[in-house]
């Protein structure tokens, strides 16, 4: 097990550098200057700009440069906000995304698990059909269509009740949280949902749950102990990449809920070129991304014996 | 202890549980104000910002030498009184211009901010707002020492500046936000992290940060050392929210979170049918399509520019395309409020105008097929936002219904729009200018062969020579004869298509009176605003 | 006990029978037997009714409703579907010197309070080309500001739209703000040329929805602009689902944009679906090493961004200004997609590959070649199907994501996702504007929602001996 696990995590470290590369490859392939503003300056301040990054030097040493860098920990400076670390900016920006994130994967991982089971056991009857017709909504509509009508629906609310009862905006509290997350993880738990439908109706007929219940055992253990139990697995497969998405996919809704988290960063920072913010946050979410995946596939390993870590 | 009965079930109320900790849009009791942002801004350190949010933010929190008044009059700010001559600018401080921190602003701290924007160094972007002071293009270029900038302290209240020409309007240059001092002791103590936090900032305005949570919110208390602190109402700004989002900021001033909130096309309707207090005001900015001059390009041929022209109706633009109230119909890249010799320049020297005419426009095609060969697709350059989308299938539709040009649309993110413009990869680019310095010439010197923002190198020597001769002259008819003169040529050549001004609509909550909107400077500028009960 | 002695009739060949007894239903493929009862699965046949018809919409429909979808007619801004409306033809517009006073000084001073104007009205005809106000001069004013609202003003607070300014020497304002055949409320206010006087009248009035003949020519109504005489009434385009932002038909648009969704929506989930299951399949079949590098590169794809190289692509592939860019897209979604399909399939086929019937199948000398297509695959197929049914909308929406930031198909080109982005923006205004693309997008995915549950029932072999 700790064998497995220190393997993973070594080949962790060698996915991450990959990524680190193949995105300064792209990063430099791609045209444009990150130094340019909508203000021409002089080739004198270009130059002293090209040297405050250590963009004068050939690329290859730039890599090599950041490769050192990124080893002790260090991102170097944005190049839009000019006296912010990377560093900075993630440490204060990562957390809100991360919580907005875990928050909505967890709106989402109890929302489809129930609603999968509840779906599976009333196949193609009413609840089926009512659940169905609402996921199918669900991941039809995109999310930014989500986001505004979930304000448009906090500002009606406070407004009926003539008082702040729920925030429209911004970021504090857990009431702040509550309607952007759920819009977040709406999408997640309309595929979860699914899922977990299919997997149940698989599951229902395998050959220990009908020797189960040939021994006698109640329903509800049945549908607990055995059903639900195998029924998760595509699931928690999916949770891993799903996680990273979702804390890092939350553009729009960071946008309308005026939250301040990574993903904001992360889309200006691609738009504005800023190499290094780019860099930081990429490697960053890679290495959140890589170690996500690996406690989902230990965590695998503790749900369904079957399945050798090995 | 007697606790009565309603109070003590207060925490344990819905409203209790469930309410939000945010203030309101206005307190009158406080007089805070809770305001949203656009976006955080990028740079707060006077000498390197360039954005609108950034200025906003430093203006409320910096002062220069001179100040606006609210109708646009220069009024005494850190200087009670100065002169000025071809030569030289003196300045006067004021004995009772302090810093947040108590110690007094001198004359040493302008001399140094303005020593730092011209230090290659700092590389300031907007370091070229410095060269009508001696030597400052030259420190800039890193021929001279920054010691040698022609802005020196005589003691410390006597700041006198040497000019390198005769600045007309070197006196309202100062107001701008590169002009703000900063003091040595205290911006060699932070280095690199001068601006960073609201603890690395030295303030000397009516207000000062006291937070600033990045992407969040920034907050600004009454600055009790500000010289003219008797005349502040407000005793916090609160920027509580940070989002471009317009619908999401018109929802939280539904909500009554925010007491301003700029309008778009998309959201004034909503707010017309919530019956809220429409405001309009022109921001300054021009609109303009910019032509590629470059040797090959098609759009280097002048009837083919003049075809554009004709066939352009800058009244459908404002009317039908942008839609909102408040735009201008594009006549001029001078906008209306340009001051002439008396009056304004627009109403002493009228923009010539090409009107809407087919038949004219099908003439020029015709010149233009016969000089070209043929008309190829021309590359139409636009940003991503969605209003310059909007506006790019407009000139689209325009072009290829009426003339049968045929347009393709470049849609490019913000740096990769300006490397193509910087290298020439476009026919047409939708371009706009807003102005740094309230005087004909920060927008008279665009299209000057030598400005590196005349992104379609455009290149007249006559026009050179009028941009010349308005740097050079004190003399305001002079300056705006020839200036008079360029506004024809920008015509007759039509260097460029003027689209139309900048109008925006905003919300205002009606307890706030006394906000300031200007066209130069913080804007909108809450300074002297108050809450009324 | 004599022996069988064998004749020469023992060793003729028997007569064939016609009949024989018959214990076995007639030999299915496995696929063949999925289709037997797909046909049976009442859902999945309207389903595929639907996708068909989905098909003849985006395909057949430009035939038969061909108009432009680029067409602008900034007349009809934003129109909500209604039917075809009658306008009246009028002159060209002319440019109008409003009404000046000559020998206009400002006034010395401002005053406290000033009275409402007097004599507001219009200079003549309102119609949908221009409205033309006109009022008498208020004594100690410096400026006018004219307001529209839609509704009845409740008060000095409801005005409406700012539409402009006067100067105190100019008693008319000519609005031409995109106007529309309705009631109008326009209010005027005095100022002191900065400042309003707290007061204002009041003008109620509907402008004629209006057109001149050469409009009419552009718009191919008639052929010559002498055919129609100022005053006479024509029929205007007939749009059944609306306008757009900038007059263009929402119905043709809607046709002409299916083509990038559709495209998008279902050949690149198909195409990263397949890399997927044929990937995880590969890895969670050989299981050990190949399964951990293997796994270790979808983990390296994840977590490119997806942006940075969706740019790089579009440059990679030499796309120019205003070519459509579908094929990067295409490229980048597919590239860059697969790994959740293939760490999903991967994770089945682990827990397949541990059933008893692999096993026994194994035991009965069945190659792996067989295993992973008679046993493995099908039995991945449901969570498969599932994935497949959502990476549809996903993929409409990352189109329409890149349409937003400026990546995705150039302008005029519209597509669902991208015409979703600009309806939600006007969604309580116009909701037209958004509810036909989102519905559109519904029922695409709704079609291949319960086509996947067709399929799924019906390509689950242990369903096969209910039937």
């Amino acid at each position: 097990m700790l064998v497995y696990t220190l393997k993973r995590l070594f080949a962790g470290v060698i996915t991450v550098w990959f990524i680190a590369t193949a995105t300064f490859i792209a990063m430099h392939q791609v045209p444009g200057d990150p130094l340019m503003n909508d203000k021409a300056v002089s080739a004198e301040i270009r130059a002293n700009l090209e040297a405050k990054y250590g963009l004068d030097k050939p690329v290859t040493e730039q890599y090599f440069i950041f490769l050192g860098n990124m080893l002790s920990g260090d991102f170097g400076i944005s190049f839009t906000q000019q006296n912010r670390r990377v560093n900075d900016i993630i440490r204060d920006h990562f957390p809100i995304s991360a919580i907005l994130g875990l928050l909505a994967i967890f709106f989402a991982a109890t929302g489809g698990v129930l609603w999968g089971a509840l779906t599976a056991i009333y196949r193609n009857r009413l609840p089926d059909i009512v659940i169905m017709f609402l996921v199918i909504l669900g991941i039809s509509v995109p999310s930014f269509v989500f986001a505004a009508l979930g304000q448009l629906f906090l500002v009606n609310l406070n407004s009926l009740f003539g008082q702040s009862i729920i925030p429209v905006a911004g970021w504090g509290t857990i009431w702040h949280m509550l309607m952007p997350s759920m819009v977040l993880g709406l999408g997640t738990m309309a595929l979860l949902t699914r899922l977990m439908r299919s997997s149940m109706l698989e599951v229902v007929n395998e050959d220990y749950i009908k020797t189960a219940r040939a021994k006698g055992l109640s329903p509800t253990r049945i549908f607990f102990r055995h059903q639900l139990r195998n029924a998760i697995l595509p699931v928690i497969t999916v949770l891993g990449p799903q996680i990273a998405a979702i804390t890092t996919g939350g553009f729009v809704v960071e946008l309308v809920f005026a939250i301040p988290g990574l993903g904001r960063y992360f889309v200006q920072a691609v738009q504005q070129l800023d190499y290094t913010v780019i860099m930081g946050t990429t490697v960053f979410y890679g290495a959140f991304l890589v170690l996500m995946v690996i406690i989902v596939d230990i965590l695998y390993g503790f749900i369904d014996p079957r399945v050798r870590l090995s | 202890m007697k606790i009565s009965l309603p109070k003590f079930f207060l925490p344990f109320s819905l409203a209790y549980c469930l309410g939000a900790q945010a203030s309101d849009a206005v307190d009158f009791e406080s007089q805070t104000l809770t305001i949203a942002l656009t976006q955080e801004p990028p740079q707060l350190n006077s000498a390197k910002a360039t954005d609108q949010v950034s200025g906003t933010v430093l203006g409320h929190l910096m002062q220069g030498l001179v100040r606006y008044d609210r109708r646009g009059n220069v009024i005494p700010g850190v200087a009670e009184r100065w002169e000025m001559d071809e030569k030289t600018a003196t300045f006067w401080l004021r004995e009772d211009a302090k810093w947040s921190d108590g110690r007094p602003v001198t004359a040493h701290d302008f001399v140094f901010a303005w020593q730092r924007v011209v230090d290659p160094k700092t590389a300031s972007e907007y370091a070229f707002i410095l060269a009508p002071i001696k030597n400052a293009a030259e420190i800039n270029e890193g021929k001279l020492p920054v010691t040698q900038l022609g802005a020196v302290a005589l003691d410390d209240r006597t700041l006198q500046v040497s000019l390198a020409r005769p600045t007309a309007y070197f006196v309202k240059l100062t107001v701008f936000n590169t002009f703000y001092p900063i003091r040595q002791d205290f911006f060699e103590s932070r280095g690199d992290q001068y601006a960073a936090e609201a603890k690395d900032l030295l303030y000397n305005g009516p207000f000062k940060l006291t937070e600033w949570t990045h992407s969040a919110s920034l907050k600004m208390v009454k600055n009790e050392h500000y010289w003219d602190s008797e005349n502040i109402s407000l005793n916090a700004i609160h920027a509580d929210y940070i989002t471009a989002d317009t619908r999401a900021r018109l929802n939280l001033y539904t909500d009554g979170k925010i007491a301003f909130t700029r309008l778009d096309g998309e959201t004034y309707k909503d707010a017309l049918s919530q019956r809220f207090r429409i405001r309009r005001f022109t921001t300054g900015s021009t609109f303009f399509l910019e032509y590629n001059h470059r040797p090959g390009k098609p759009t280097g041929n002048r009837n083919l520019r003049k075809a554009i022209q004709s066939v352009f109706d800058p009244d459908e633009m404002v009317n039908r395309v942008l839609a909102t109230p408040g735009n201008l119909r594009g006549e001029s890249l001078f906008p209306v409020w340009i001051k002439g010799v008396k009056d304004k320049f627009r109403k002493e020297y009228p923009a010539p105008q090409a009107g809407y005419n087919i038949k004219e426009a099908k003439r020029y095609l015709e010149l233009a097929v016969k000089e070209l060969g043929s008309i190829p697709p021309l590359v139409l350059l636009v940003s991503d936002s969605p209003t310059a989308t909007k506006q790019g299938e407009y000139i689209q539709g325009v072009l290829l219904n009426k003339l049968g040009i045929e347009l393709k649309i470049d849609v490019q993110t913000f740096k990769q729009r300006l490397a193509k413009m910087t290298s020439g990869e476009f026919d047409i680019v939708g371009a706009g200018w807003g102005p740094d310095f309230d005087d004909i010439l920060t927008f008279g010197d665009l299209f000057a062969s030598w400005n590196m923002n005349n992104r379609g190198r455009y290149n007249n020597p006559e026009y050179d020579r009028l941009v010349r001769l308005t740097m050079n002259s004190t003399d305001p008819k002079t300056r705006m004869d020839a200036m008079g003169k360029a506004q024809q040529i920008l015509f007759d050549d039509a260097v460029v298509l003027p689209q139309y001004e900048q109008g925006v609509i905003y919300l205002l909550n009606p307890k706030i009176k006394g906000v300031a909107r200007r066209v130069i400077g913080p804007d909108p500028d809450f300074t002297y605003a108050r809450i009324v009960p | 006990m004599s022996l069988f002695e064998p004749t020469a009739a023992d060793f003729e060949p028997l007569a064939r029978q016609e009949k024989t007894e018959q214990i076995t239903r007639p030999s299915l493929s496995y696929w063949q037997d999925a289709w037997v009862r797909l046909k049976k699965n009442t859902r999945a046949i309207i389903s595929l009714g639907i996708i068909v018809l989905l098909g003849l919409f985006t395909l057949i429909g430009p035939l038969l409703w061909s108009v432009n979808p680029a067409l602008q007619n900034l007349d009809q801004v934003s129109q909500a579907p209604s039917w075809a409306k009658s306008a009246v033809v009028i002159a060209p517009y002319q440019s109008w010197n409003g009404i000046r006073l000559d020998n206009y000084t400002s006034p010395a001073r401002t005053f406290t309070s000033l009275p409402a104007p007097t004599g507001f009205s219009t200079a003549d005809t309102p119609t949908t080309q221009r409205v033309r106000l006109a009022w008498d001069q208020v004594p100690g004013a410096d400026g006018y500001n004219v307001y529209r609202n839609n509704r009845a003003p409740r008060d000095f607070n409801d005005l409406g739209l700012p539409l402009g300014s006067t100067y105190g020497d100019e008693l008319s304002y000519e609005d031409r703000l995109s106007l529309e055949p309705r009631e109008y409320y326009y209010s005027l206010v005095p100022t002191d040329g900065y400042d309003e006087y707290e007061v204002y009248s009041q003008l109620i009035l509907t402008p004629a929805l209006a057109l001149t003949p050469d409009e009419a020519v552009e718009r191919e109504l008639i052929t010559d602009p002498h055919e129609v005489n100022i005053g006479d009434y024509l029929t205007i385009e007939f749009h059944p689902l609306g306008t757009d932002y900038l007059g263009r038909d929402m119905l043709a648009r809607l046709m002409e944009g299916a083509r990038v969704s559709l495209f998008i929506g279902i050949v690149a989930p198909f195409l990263f679906v397949l890399v997927g299951i044929i990937y995880g399949g590969f890895a969670g079949y050989f299981g050990g090493q190949v399964d951990g590098l293997l796994m270790r590169f979808a983990e390296f794809v994840v977590a490119l961004p997806f942006l940075l190289f969706m740019i790089l692509f579009k440059i990679a592939f030499g796309i120019g200004p205003g070519e459509s860019g579908i094929m990067p897209m295409l490229l980048a979604l597919v590239l860059l997609s697969w790994p959740s399909t293939a760490r999903l399939v991967r994770g089945q086929v682990l827990q397949i590959r541990e059933e008893g019937y692999i096993e026994a199948a194994r035991l009965l000398g069945a190659t792996d070649h067989y295993l992973v297509l008679r046993h493995i695959i099908p039995n991945t197929m449901g969570v498969i199907l599932v994935t497949l049914t959502f990476a549809v909308p996903a993929a409409i929406f990352t189109e329409a994501f890149l349409s937003f930031i400026g990546m995705g198909v150039a302008p005029p080109t519209p597509s669902w996702g991208s015409m979703c982005n600009e309806g939600v923006k006007t969604m309580l205004s116009h909701p037209h504007e958004l509810i036909f693309p989102a519905l559109l997008i519904s029922i695409t995915v709704l079609a291949f929602n319960l086509l996947g549950d067709g399929l799924t029932e019906a390509l689950d072999s242990k369903m096969r001996s209910r039937d």
